[in-house]
């Protein structure tokens, strides 16, 4: 078996290969994985030697004790009744129960270890799974400071980040493998999570709870930044969106009242915004600052001129089944929504 | 060819009382459907628990139709069981008479529930302990059903004389069966109007 | 056939002698030719068999939409499937194998084999055991007729709401596997309450509960939990199905709870993993020895540990939710259930080798799957407790880790013990041996195809690839590893196409195998192969674990009695025994070939497809039939008291 194993890391690249996998969790960077990373690594090793004296034993048995010769009528072969045998039961049985409960203990502790982070949580965030993307408010005792993005999350290095889940559709889950496991979104129940990066850089993740077609693309990341960085960033998501300062750009905006204001939202448009009763502007992402963001979609489409008119001309082309219909937008409004969009920085 | 041997003891050939098979996958029937109704009690304890005491319609269910109902059900076991006896003893019309009673004390049970869903002022769509409430009662009215067919073809084949006090196992699978429905009922009763006075006092 | 009624006997003690009383019993017990008899027969072998086929073509059906689907994932941004035809397929894959093929495999067995196994000439219930196989099929094609016309599930098996309500899940996809679910539950409930009677009234005399097979203890196992767990997955599905048809409240996320969906499911989905591998253990404790030719070391550890392991495996369900947000203090409760309950499978694991170690073994393809599933079982099990282990499974849990998981417990577990059985107990079913050659080329290309198509799968899921997604970028890396995945079960389904070959030819070429071609202890083997209907022509005596071993092993003061016993010859009679000594107590009469369990399915079967419809008119039209059918059932052919009558 270990040899399968060793030919199964040979052909997908290498030890090194499966580390370094975006999603993997061989190795991971934070306290609130880490703990459970170790006791991985321990439960890996534990498993494969057991797998390994097991696979010995059985093999070893076979070749050992086989009946040499071939051998043509069972009927002439006495059954014996050989000795010894409950030896294994006398061995195995005790070496069985201490690795049981040295898991056990290691899994407790870990669990009391990363429960609740070490500090208090500055920063709390609202994640919100929804088919088939992430909102993400971030709270605050101010309700100035609160504002709201879609799918990339950005926190500060060196703190812990409390997360709230919630759904608004069907069941999800909130998954950064590098800096977190898994919690569930769960509509009707509120879930909270902790996560804590302590080094900078873009961890990615994905929804991990089947949600329906398009679950498969449902990614999200987590954007770690020093802690100045991070604030400039906030600063900067807090702000109402700039006002068109052309004629393409205010014709972009008209557009975008019409046909994407019904379910997308952009603070502080000047424009009426058409919609009908029981729209509400939160079917698709806030895209104030769209362009502060690197991909569309959730993961899906990168955020450049040509994604994003793609995305916008023909969302079911890229992602078939998001809820984004296809717009039938003209050419030269597609022009324009998308110079319009290009503003929200 | 050499004498007849035979087994030394004298076996009693097809089904006879608690030896039937058929008795023995009517335990195996109770032991399902119990477990049935243990998983929509474990739902309701769920809801309850998760909702909190504010999850009940009425902080104390009436117990006017449903008390004097229950004590009905549970006096149908009382009757079913002198029936049983009936059989067992080879008085045709004390088993007749008995089981006729238990069909008409379920029936009188069925249409007091009737009653009682009548008066509620909650459905099954309005809430989910409507849904639960309706659902469990429900489901266990079914089984009131089902028992009082049991009863009907038991009484009509006692009534064609086809029991005698050796051969009667449909008469004693039949009241086992129903002995089962009264003790699920005590067991409803308790969870659903008992035990709102306790949360409640 | 019929005789005058009577009270008791004692029946006579006879020697076989040629054609006594076979002739006789023949005439009784054999099912008529053609159709009718096909459709009437109540003999546990034909339902056995036709289990174990219909079942088998489950697995290649849930095999071929398993090759679509590596297809599909063998390479990063595939579009051979649509998304939702990718989520229906890993759908009904799953259901396919989980509830179409992996309990009725093993029901297939246990139903050939119990009355051999327990000297009995059928079950307890034979019509209710022709009702268990009619609703299975009917159900299986209920779901399936949805599946090929579109409407097939497709929220994974395990059904999560909300996704599986009305709102999120219009269509009728939801409703076919709701009912169709309920629909297979009543064939498993009536299934299982069979083999519990069976075990405890059915057995030959002495053969008390310390000298049965360790695969009756499985399949008994299985069955009471069976009894129990389902209705629980039932009563989900009908709430569900209340939900989504008339509005009520129990998983609406604003007024009911999503979350008990999961509880109600898991209550009765963890239990159902360990019915579909326990009977399966035991028949590795039962054949291996065979091989090795000396007794399972620990018959009472391993019986005990079978119970065991159900017992604890009603306590761990919430395994499956350890994401949902519980308490730590539940967590680590359902973290320390989910480890101790490894003691019971590591008993068994034990047991085997020690019998390989202290035995003599001869290497025959049943062996080498019998033997490899030591192996596949410790890694199923080791990789299941790492899932048991909290903060280690909110990494583990929907990724590959866990499909790699489930598919060594179920095809580690189920799918290599069976193909073993099917070695080991085809020549019992249809009187010729399996090719061994083809044997030994089928077991390496399943082995080989399978470590190579699954292992790697822990590695994925290590590397973070999300399970029931249809596509994946190839920046994550997953590529390569996908692509060997999809080649290992290419080669693993090559392997079961082998298996079927070495089937199709040695149905007619095989070797003629006799009564007992592996010297092999148990009951079943003491018969000609194929069994004639009434299986045993006087009723045996058992008088130790091992019957055909005794000149070998000294078990017992006196020999166990096999051609020589009760004649029961006056219509189909069998012997029933009290539960723990198997104290003879009656003699049972036995029902004879009925129509009634195909009509009542039939009746059944449209009642379940017109609700689906609201065709309230025709689904009380399928009522009328079962109760129709039922009025037939029940029927009381005897007359109690004209049976003291004739007696005088």
């Amino acid at each position: 078996m270990g040899g399968v194993a060793a030919i199964a890391l040979v052909l997908g690249g290498s030890p090194e290969g499966a580390l370094s996998s975006p999603m993997s969790y061989l190795r991971t960077l934070g306290p609130r994985a880490d703990p459970a990373t170790v006791l991985l690594w321990g439960m890996i090793a534990l498993s494969l030697a057991v797998v390994a004296i097991i696979a010995v034993a059985v093999a070893a048995g076979i070749v050992a004790r086989r009946r040499p010769g071939s051998v043509d009528s069972f009927a002439d072969l006495p059954a014996q009744r050989g000795t010894g045998g409950l030896a294994w039961f006398w061995v195995g049985m005790p070496l069985t129960v201490i690795a049981l409960v040295g898991i056990l203990v290691w899994t407790v502790a870990v669990l009391a270890t990363i429960d609740s982070p070490k500090a208090r949580p500055r920063l709390t965030l609202e994640v919100t799974g929804r088919q088939w993307w992430w909102q993400v408010r971030y709270l605050s005792d101010n309700p100035a400071e609160i504002f709201v993005t879609a799918n990339e999350i950005h926190i500060p290095t060196g703190e812990p980040v409390l997360v709230k889940l919630v759904s608004a559709d069907v069941i999800h889950s909130f998954w950064a493998p590098v800096l977190t496991g898994k919690t569930d979104a769960i509509p009707g129940q509120i879930n909270v999570a902790w996560l804590q990066a302590d080094r900078p850089g873009r961890y990615h993740g994905e929804c991990a709870e089947f949600c329906g077609i398009e679950h498969a693309r449902m990614g999200l990341d987590v954007i770690a930044e020093s802690p100045a960085t991070f604030e400039a960033w906030r600063r900067g998501e807090m702000r109402p969106a700039v006002t068109p300062s052309s004629a393409l750009e205010a014709t972009g905006e008209e557009v975008f009242a019409v046909h994407c204001a019904v379910c997308h939202s952009v603070r502080g448009m000047g424009l009426p915004v058409v919609r009908r009763a029981g729209e509400h502007g939160i079917v698709g992402p806030d895209l104030t600052h769209l362009m502060s963001r690197e991909t569309l979609a959730a993961g899906t489409v990168p955020n450049t001129i040509g994604g994003l008119s793609g995305w916008i001309g023909n969302p079911q082309a890229l992602k078939l089944g998001a809820q984004m219909p296809k717009t039938y937008l003209s050419g030269s409004e597609l022009q324009a929504v998308v110079r319009y969009l290009e503003t929200l920085r | 060819m050499a004498d007849a041997v035979y087994l030394a003891q004298e076996l009693p050939v097809a089904s006879l009382k608690h030896n039937s098979v058929g008795w023995w996958g009517m335990l195996c029937l109770i032991a399902t459907e119990s477990s049935l109704f243990v998983y929509l009690l474990f739902s309701y304890a769920f809801f309850a628990v998760r909702f909190g005491p504010g999850w009940l319609p009425v902080a104390h269910p009436s117990l006017k139709l449903a008390l004097p109902d229950t004590i009905i059900l549970l006096s149908s076991s009382a009757v079913i069981w002198w029936a049983e006896k009936g059989a067992k003893t080879g008085r045709r019309r004390q088993h007749l008479i008995g089981v006729a009673a238990t069909m008409a004390m379920g029936l009188v049970f069925l249409i007091v529930q009737a009653l009682e869903w009548k008066s509620k002022t909650y459905s099954i769509t309005s809430s989910s302990y409507g849904s639960l409430y309706f659902t469990i009662t429900g489901l266990h009215m079914a089984h009131v059903i089902v028992g009082m067919v049991i009863l009907g073809v038991v009484f009509a084949w006692s009534a064609a004389g086809k029991f005698t006090p050796r051969r009667h196992t449909p008469v004693l699978i039949s009241s086992t069966y129903w002995h089962f429905v009264d003790a699920v009922w005590v067991v409803v009763f308790t969870t659903l109007y008992l035990t709102p006075y306790l949360v409640n006092p | 056939m019929t005789t005058a009624w009577e009270d008791a006997r004692r029946p006579r003690i006879v020697a076989i002698d040629g054609d006594f009383p076979g002739a006789r019993l023949q005439r009784m017990w054999e099912t008529a030719p053609g159709l009718k008899g096909w459709i009437s027969s109540v003999d546990h072998k034909e339902i056995g068999k036709r289990y174990i086929v219909t079942a088998f073509v489950f697995l290649i059906l849930g095999g071929i939409e398993a090759m679509v689907m590596r297809w599909q994932l063998a390479a990063p941004n595939q579009t051979l499937l649509t998304p939702e035809q990718y989520d229906q397929l890993f759908t009904i894959h799953g259901v396919t194998m989980i509830f179409l093929y992996s309990s009725p495999i093993l029901t297939g067995f246990s139903n050939f084999l119990w009355p051999l196994l327990l000297g009995s000439r059928d079950m307890a219930f034979p019509r209710l055991n022709a009702l268990s196989y009619w609703i299975y099929l009917a159900a299986g094609v209920f779901i399936y007729a949805g599946f090929v016309t579109g409407n097939g599930p497709n929220d994974g098996w395990f059904n999560y709401v909300p996704y599986a309500a009305k709102t999120y899940n219009p269509g009728i996809n939801i409703d076919v596997y709701a009912l169709g679910l309920i629909l297979l539950g009543i064939s498993t409930t009536v299934g299982s309450a069979n083999f519990v009677v069976t075990f405890l009234r059915t057995r030959a005399p002495g053969m008390s509960i310390n000298r049965v097979p360790i695969l009756t203890w499985g399949t008994l196992t299985a069955s009471v939990a069976n009894l129990l767990a389902v209705p629980s997955v039932s009563l989900a599905f009908f709430l569900l199905w209340m939900d989504r048809q008339f509005g009520t409240q129990f998983f609406t996320a604003d007024k009911g709870q999503p979350l008990i969906w999961q509880h109600l499911f898991w209550m009765f989905g963890h239990p159902w993993v360990y019915a579909i591998v326990l009977p399966a253990m035991g028949m590795v404790s039962d054949a291996l020895p065979t091989f090795c030719r000396r007794p399972l070391v620990g018959y009472t550890p391993v019986a005990l540990a079978t119970v065991a392991t159900m017992a604890l495996g009603f306590g761990v369900w919430v395994h499956h939710m350890f994401a949902t947000g519980l308490p730590s203090l539940a967590l680590s409760f359902f973290s320390g259930a989910s480890l101790i309950i490894t003691l019971p499978s590591a008993v068994a694991v034990f047991a085997w080798t020690a019998t390989i170690w202290t035995g003599r073994p001869v290497i025959r393809t049943a062996f080498l799957f019998f033997a490899s599933m030591i192996v596949l079982f410790v890694i199923g099990g080791v990789s299941g407790v790492m899932t048991g282990s909290t903060p280690v499974d909110w990494q583990l849990t929907q990724t590959y880790f866990i499909v790699a998981h489930i598919h060594y417990v179920l095809i580690g577990i189920n799918v290599f013990p069976v193909a073993g059985a099917i070695y080991y107990w085809f020549p019992k079913m249809t009187g010729r041996l399996l090719d061994e050659r083809l044997g030994q080329w089928n077991f390496w290309t399943m082995f080989v195809g399978f470590n190579l198509g699954f292992f790697p799968m822990h590695i994925v899921g290590l590397m973070g690839m999300p399970r029931r997604i249809y596509s994946y970028a190839p920046e994550m890396g997953w590529g390569p590893m996908n692509l060997v995945i999809s080649l290992g079960a290419l080669l693993f389904a090559i392997g079961v196409l082998l298996l079927v070959v070495n089937v199709a030819v040695s149905l007619k070429r095989g070797c003629l195998a006799g009564p007992n071609p592996w010297g092999a202890p148990t009951l079943e083997w003491s018969i000609p192969s194929p069994p004639p209907p009434y299986n045993f022509a006087v009723i045996p005596t058992i008088e130790s674990r091992h019957p055909l071993w005794e000149h070998w092993l000294n078990e017992s003061p006196a020999p166990s009695r096999l051609t020589e016993g009760l004649l029961l010859d006056r219509g189909r009679e069998t012997i029933a025994t009290t539960p723990f000594d198997a104290e003879p107590n009656l003699i049972l009469e036995m029902p004879a070939d009925s129509f009634a369990p195909f009509i009542l399915s039939c009746g059944l079967s449209l009642g379940f497809a017109a609700t689906l419809f609201h065709l309230w008119w025709v689904a009380a039209l399928g009522g009328l039939i079962v109760i129709g059918a039922l009025v037939d059932w029940f029927w009381p052919r005897r007359v109690h008291a004209d049976m003291e009558a004739a007696n005088g």
